[in-house]
């Protein structure tokens, strides 16, 4: 734990909370603006990717990660490994059954 | 060391916090609270995430099937819900901003702001929810479209073609649902802050409370920044 005093704690100017939710309005109208163009299959990526894009937005300057002490940065990317991990296995689980019977059981 | 932060405020009345006796410093209890708050929004995360799993996969099996269910959600109604639930995320974090400038009258009506924006995604969501169950579009074996009207006979007709298009309707008010008992949950812990900033309890030296909140409620945001395309838009 880094900083020092309760003094200390990093305050973030008005400037950057103001552009950064001009970005993510932004990101919100390219959302809907990249859903009305067919990608066939990268749509889903590609809705995730600009969701990912807002999401790191929020995380690091609304919650403040950018500035914190990194424990908190690793605390919240152990969630997202074992999401990896919970994703890889029931992935494989889902496509193994899916291959040998042709439907989903 | 022992630290008492007086909160200046300026009726007189000011409020002193002292840290817990288990704690060193009030540094120490602040980030053994925030970081407790984190370790619960990993949590949160796993809970959500079995959900996104579970849609993601069958999703990929099914791609038509969840394409005929999100024609029945609005995407007007869901971007109106994401601007509003952004726009609550920056006055949760000014609200901070404000308490560490020791700005109570800021961070009151930040609050007010965040909580209005609440009620506001809360009536969206009343309507959406009310709207479909009214035409027996609900989850799962409740997909039992009746009445009249252009979405009924669309219903049915997806009923015909997709007879387990109940699945997409599981997942829209699973995922919904539970988003949205995350933003009652949140409104009801903004009235407590609010009611802590009225009887001046916070300060710039003390502001636990807020911080731990406000990140719960930027997390309640970033859920719906996936539900939102994944539901409404990708389909």
């Amino acid at each position: 734990m880094a900083s020092g005093g309760a003094h200390d704690h990093h305050i973030i100017p008005l400037k950057i909370y103001f552009r950064v939710i001009a970005i993510l309005m932004f990101l919100t109208v390219v959302t809907v603006a990249a859903s009305r163009v067919d990608f066939g299959v990268m749509n889903t990526v590609i809705a995730m990717l600009i969701a990912s894009v807002k999401a790191g937005l929020v995380l690091a300057f609304f919650m403040h990660l950018k500035y914190d002490d990194k424990m908190y940065t690793v605390a919240f990317g152990t969630s997202v490994f074992f999401l990896l991990v919970l994703y890889f296995f029931a992935w494989v689980d889902f496509y193994t059954r899916f291959i040998h019977t042709g439907i989903v059981q | 060391m022992s630290t008492a932060n007086t909160s200046a405020s300026s009726d007189g009345k000011s409020h002193v916090h002292h840290h817990a006796h288990h704690f060193d410093s009030a540094e120490h209890e602040y980030n053994a609270a925030k970081f407790g708050t984190w370790t619960f929004l990993v949590t949160e995360i796993l809970m959500f995430g079995g959900l996104f799993v579970g849609y993601i996969l069958y999703h990929e099996r099914f791609p038509e099937m969840f394409k005929a269910g999100a024609t029945f959600l609005d995407w007007k109604m869901g971007a109106l819900n994401t601007i509003v639930l952004l726009f609550s995320s920056l006055t949760m974090a000014l609200s901070i901003y404000y308490m560490q400038h020791d700005n109570k009258k800021m961070t009151l009506i930040n609050l007010y702001v965040t909580l209005a924006c609440a009620c506001i995604f809360m009536v969206v969501k009343y309507f959406e929810y009310t709207h479909k169950l009214h035409l027996g579009i609900g989850p799962g074996n409740y997909f039992q479209p009746h009445g009249h009207g252009e979405e009924v006979q669309r219903a049915l007709g997806f009923l015909k073609d997709y007879p387990n298009i109940g699945m997409y309707f599981s997942f829209y008010f699973c995922m919904t649902g539970l988003h949205g008992s995350h933003v009652l949950i949140g409104m009801g812990l903004i009235i407590w802050l609010i009611r802590r900033t009225h009887r001046n309890e916070f300060s710039s030296k003390y502001y636990t409370a807020i911080e731990c909140v406000g990140l719960f409620w930027h997390l309640v945001d970033l859920i719906w920044i996936y539900l939102f395309p994944l539901l409404y838009l990708v389909g």
